[in-house]
């Protein structure tokens, strides 16, 4: 990241909040700093809000100052060609790992991992909106539902499931899947005015109500939804290639939906994963953690407060949308009780106990977050506490529930920005 | 017209009972600034505890015990969690009441299982015949028990020195803190004040006609978020109003659902959220709140 060489306006407001966030800064001061700071002091700060996007709490000043006086580290020195960076290597070893993990896998993991996959896809929307901008929603699970839902119903045909008639446009699925994260998106510009207006927690309130539109609608609806009882999933099929469970066998092994579906959302959390990081890494991004940190300097270096907001809410919403398509292919049913209010808790916890503002934090939330369970189920008779759901000790959906409740209060008291934070990225390194 | 002045006296002592428990959030609110998303689970406790111990100690002990049970779990949450917090982020204070609300939800749903607990109340489903107009006596009693402990609240937080230190930490910590204020103390009976409100809004949240205390309990609780976010969520004023509107909606949405078929089943749990997204369009700081000026 070599731009501290053209300072822009959003890199000087990020520099200003830097060196004294909890200040409201007057905006005489913040526009043009009376002293001209020397180039390589002034650097270094802006390098301290570049390394990683600081996680609201975690800018005191002391810590800043810390930043600011550890010396040689100048932006834009990269360590050398990629065959020289140890680094590259694990990215080379983690993702021949996972291209390998179908052919070894069973279907019980497979899909844990898909799931697993879809979860840091939305974990990323909500962690754009969360963390990066600082606008609570508890809203998330919405445009999960409009996703899942909305690429059945343009997928799907006329079809009579249990006894009742659904209602389908029959498009090609992989339009269909398109649609539905535009969808998604519009859903979130309907609800621009007010994500646009309200800031922080009064928006995570004002959010609560879309979860019980949106119940309202998925078990009234019935002719689109099929009510309480949900609807089928139609495969999907892109460029003649079909995502079902007819079996093709790949180097001995069969290949079912699952292991097809591996690699489209493996794909697919690339391109969201690498979309979020440049959003984040460039103006907007800068925009948009000026917003959180300090909302009326943002507007006075001329973020458009109101646009920001509902443009981050809209693509997030977009995000939870693309993840609502991938979670309704992996089920191969949509029901409607799964996107309540839990389940936007669930993302909330992920951003937070994998790190906010980051994607790697939103991945890896998501991953320890939509695991857990899986692996409490698998080991539930090995593990002491827990048992088996209706046999009246803590079943395992509950004690997942526990452990990610605590580690939620645990990371924000204990380890600010999260897991992540634990392994300092290379950019932190001396 | 008898089902309009049923529904409207319905409402209104539905609403008194959201009122207390948007009173409580927004306690918490003004003292420490934290949107607590965690007082649906503390009203849960309270609940919980009454409900467990009516048949041992009877009704008004139980219930004395259950008040000071969410009490104690509401500043033991400010105690244990919220003081542990070094940051000045509010909004990630809201995030932590979260994960506090996952943990306390998650083992009170567990406790309650399947049940409908009753809280063995001495009103039972007895009515009142006011001419025409049948009202049950439970809702009477909540009407009265909600209005005399706004009173008493406001009261209290105008004249007795903790109401001073309470505005003045809410109107400038620093200063407060420099003229003597124990900042700690002071959003340490925040929290116990919200959570004593809670448990008796718990109380009256169970009582007929609801069937009693059970794991949807705290869905009904959620409706003073609502509440409190459309009366302002820094103003006592708004708390009421909130509470009063919510109720009111609801109970019309709910009587009058039969000519409302077209917006389906169920609508009454609805309206409460319709009302608040009206509101927070024409405007965002709800009805009271203050509009939000800063200095720069």
């Amino acid at each position: 990241m070599s731009d501290t060489d053209r300072p822009g306006s959003a890199e000087r407001a990020e520099r200003v909040e830097a060196a004294k966030p909890s200040v409201p800064a007057p905006a005489g001061e913040a526009a043009k700093p009376s002293v001209p700071a020397p180039a390589g002091e002034a650097a270094v700060p802006a390098k301290a809000a570049d390394a990683a996007p600081v996680p609201p709490g975690g800018t005191e000043p002391a810590k800043a100052a810390s930043e600011a006086a550890r010396p040689g580290r100048v932006a834009g020195v990269r360590q050398g060609p990629p065959w020289r960076r140890p680094r590259a290597y694990l990215w080379v070893a983690l993702s021949l790992l996972l291209l390998a993990l179908p052919f070894y896998l069973d279907r019980f993991w497979l899909q844990a991992g898909l799931f697993a996959m879809a979860a840091a896809i939305g974990a990323i929307g909500i962690n754009l909106l969360t963390g990066a901008t600082g606008q609570l929603s508890m809203g998330h699970a919405f445009f999960l539902a409009i996703g899942a839902y909305g690429y059945c119903v343009l997928a799907g045909g006329n079809d009579v499931e249990s006894g009742h008639e659904l209602a389908g446009l029959g498009l090609p699925t992989w339009l269909a899947a398109v649609l539905a994260v535009l969808l998604a998106g519009l859903a979130g510009g309907v609800f621009s005015p007010i994500a646009g207006r309200l800031r922080g927690a009064y928006l995570g309130i004002a959010t609560l109500a879309l979860i019980f539109v949106g119940q309202h609608v998925l078990f009234n609806a019935r002719d689109l939804t099929g009510g309480f009882n949900g609807r089928s999933v139609p495969p999907l099929s892109l460029f003649g290639f079909e995502f079902d469970d007819s079996e093709l066998l790949v180097a001995a092994v069969p290949f079912q939906s699952m292991e097809k579906l591996w690699y489209a959302a493996l794909v697919a959390l690339l391109v969201c994963g690498l979309f979020a990081r440049g959003v984040l890494r460039s103006r907007p991004g800068r925009a948009m953690n000026a917003l959180r940190d300090h909302r009326i300097a943002a507007g006075v270096m001329g973020v458009p407060v109101a646009r920001y907001r509902a443009a981050v809410f809209v693509l997030s919403s977009m995000y939870a949308g693309l993840a609502g398509v991938l979670l309704a292919l992996i089920f191969q049913r949509t029901v409607p009780e799964y996107f309540g209010m839990i389940l936007s808790l669930e993302y909330l916890a992920m951003i937070v106990i994998g790190g906010l503002g980051t994607v790697a934090g939103a991945v890896v939330g998501a991953i320890f977050v939509s695991l857990l369970p899986q692996v409490l189920t698998r080991w539930s008779d090995a593990l002491p506490l827990v048992s088996a759901p209706g046999t009246g000790g803590v079943s395992p959906g509950e004690a997942s529930r526990y452990l990610y409740g605590a580690a939620v209060v645990a990371v924000v008291l204990f380890l600010p920005g999260g897991l992540t934070r634990l392994v300092p990225s290379p950019r932190e390194k001396k | 017209m008898t089902t309009f002045t049923e529904l409207l006296l319905g409402g209104l002592s539905i609403g008194s009972v959201y009122a207390l428990i948007a009173l409580g959030f927004v306690v918490i609110f003004k003292a420490t600034e934290v949107v607590n998303f965690a007082h649906a689970s503390l009203l849960l406790a309270g609940g919980y505890i009454t409900a467990v111990l009516h048949d041992d100690l009877g009704f008004w002990p139980a219930l004395a015990v259950g008040i000071a049970g969410a009490a104690v779990v509401g500043s033991a949450v400010d105690f244990l969690v919220m003081r542990r917090y070094r940051g000045s982020d509010h909004s990630v204070l809201a995030i932590v009441t979260i994960g506090v609300d996952i943990l306390l939800t998650t083992e009170l749903t567990r406790l309650i299982g399947t049940d409908v607990m009753a809280l063995g109340d001495p009103w039972g489903d007895r009515v009142v015949n006011l001419g025409e107009i049948t009202i049950a006596q439970t809702r009477i009693a909540a009407f009265v028990a909600a209005a005399l402990l706004i009173t008493a609240f406001l009261l209290a937080f105008r004249y007795t020195s903790w109401g001073v230190a309470m505005r003045a930490a809410a109107e400038n910590p620093q200063t407060a803190a420099l003229m003597g204020v124990r900042l700690g103390r002071v959003s340490m009976s925040a929290w116990a004040v919200a959570g004593a409100l809670a448990a008796v809004a718990a109380l009256f949240l169970t009582v007929f006609p609801t069937p009693g205390l059970e794991r949807a309990t705290s869905l009904a609780a959620l409706k003073a978020f609502p509440a409190a976010i459309l009366g302002g969520l820094d103003s006592t004023t708004g708390a009421l109003a909130g509470g009063l509107i919510v109720g009111v909606t609801e109970s019309f949405a709910t009587g009058y659902q039969s000519e409302l078929t077209f917006l389906g089943g169920g609508i009454g749990d609805l309206a409460p959220y319709l009302v608040m997204l009206l509101v927070l369009l024409a405007r965002p700081a709800g009805l009271f709140g203050t509009k939000e000026l800063a200095r720069v």
